[in-house]
């Protein structure tokens, strides 16, 4: 098994204005040093090893996490540890 | 003319589609659940508003996947109109009908009042009864109709005529002011605000009635043609 986090962002250029929303926030409660903020998603899967998988992360990614209209997005893949 | 009314866990503009169609229009429709389902025999596909999936992931991106948004395609591929409004339109650019993708609101609050819209092509199926640069109302009502395309597309749209629809103030940060776009075959028509819920003067305006009586003369019309 592996843990595949995935992470999606806005792709640069795409206004976003929760992360401005959130940066003024910040401003405004006196954390003048905050010069921007965007806000992404994070996503936890837990997938079967196999072959091509990286390959179909991706293709996940493509087809469903992420809008390439607007979004970008990468992902880790980590052995998973047993508990 | 034969409608169905795409109905999805979490949509709740069916009854308003259907009512406008059925009720007011007097056609054919059918609200028609999305699993198990058969589009085969009807002529024209409405997607409704509302939040199908409570708006998981991104609007209309886990209802883009269902089986019955294959049937849409297929559908959409011989020509068949398909009109999604507000969370039907976020379902279209999501399964990839039409371009582009619908973003939160440019001031993040949820918008529920009357708009103006211009109509800047009245040459499509849908919109043959309106007059060029005609001033329309219809309501609005959504968190995340902020359309976004890159330059590229936005001057695509432009070439080839497809924006239909632009807001006169725009309420939401749409690139270009755009409310509703339509793909280059000119089937397919994806719109924020809410024609369906402007059907009867009596609830504030009935200039979304003029969109679906042209549909059903431009489908009459084409039909007689075709069986002459």
């Amino acid at each position: 098994m592996r843990n595949v986090t995935v992470f999606v962002t806005l792709k640069q250029g795409v206004l976003d204005p929760q992360g401005k929303a959130i940066q003024e926030s910040l401003n405004s409660l006196g954390y003048q040093e905050v010069q921007g903020a965007r806000v992404g998603k994070y996503i936890e899967l837990q997938v079967e090893d196999g072959p091509n998988l990286e390959a179909r992360i991706k293709e996940m990614c493509d087809k469903l996490l992420a809008n390439p209209v607007i979004e970008d997005y990468s992902f880790d893949v980590e052995e998973a540890v047993r508990s | 003319m034969r409608f169905a009314v795409v109905v999805f866990p979490g949509s709740n503009c069916d009854r308003d589609m259907y009512h406008a169609v059925k009720d007011v229009l007097g056609e054919e429709a059918e609200l028609v659940w999305y699993e198990n389902s058969n589009l085969a025999d009807y002529d024209g596909i409405l997607l409704p508003g509302g939040f199908s999936y409570g708006d998981y992931l991104r609007s209309g991106a886990v209802a883009a996947t269902s089986d019955v948004m294959k049937q849409v395609k297929e559908h959409a591929a011989k020509g068949k109109p398909v009109l999604g409004v507000c969370n039907g339109f976020q379902v279209l650019t999501e399964t990839g009908l039409l371009p582009g993708a619908l973003m939160r609101n440019e001031k993040l609050s949820f918008m529920c009042h009357q708009e103006e819209l211009i109509v800047e092509n009245n040459q499509t199926m849908f919109t043959t009864g309106y007059t060029k640069g005609e001033v329309v109302r219809f309501p609005i009502a959504h968190g995340e109709g902020n359309y976004f395309c890159d330059a590229q597309t936005l001057a695509d749209l432009q070439t080839n005529n497809q924006i239909v629809l632009t807001y006169r103030n725009n309420p939401n940060g749409s690139v270009a002011d755009i409310a509703g776009i339509i793909n280059k075959e000119g089937n397919v028509l994806g719109m924020m605000p809410h024609p369906e819920r402007a059907v009867e003067s009596l609830l504030g305006s009935d200039d979304g009635l003029t969109l679906f009586k042209s549909l059903v003369q431009n489908w009459r019309e084409s039909h007689y043609v075709a069986n002459a």
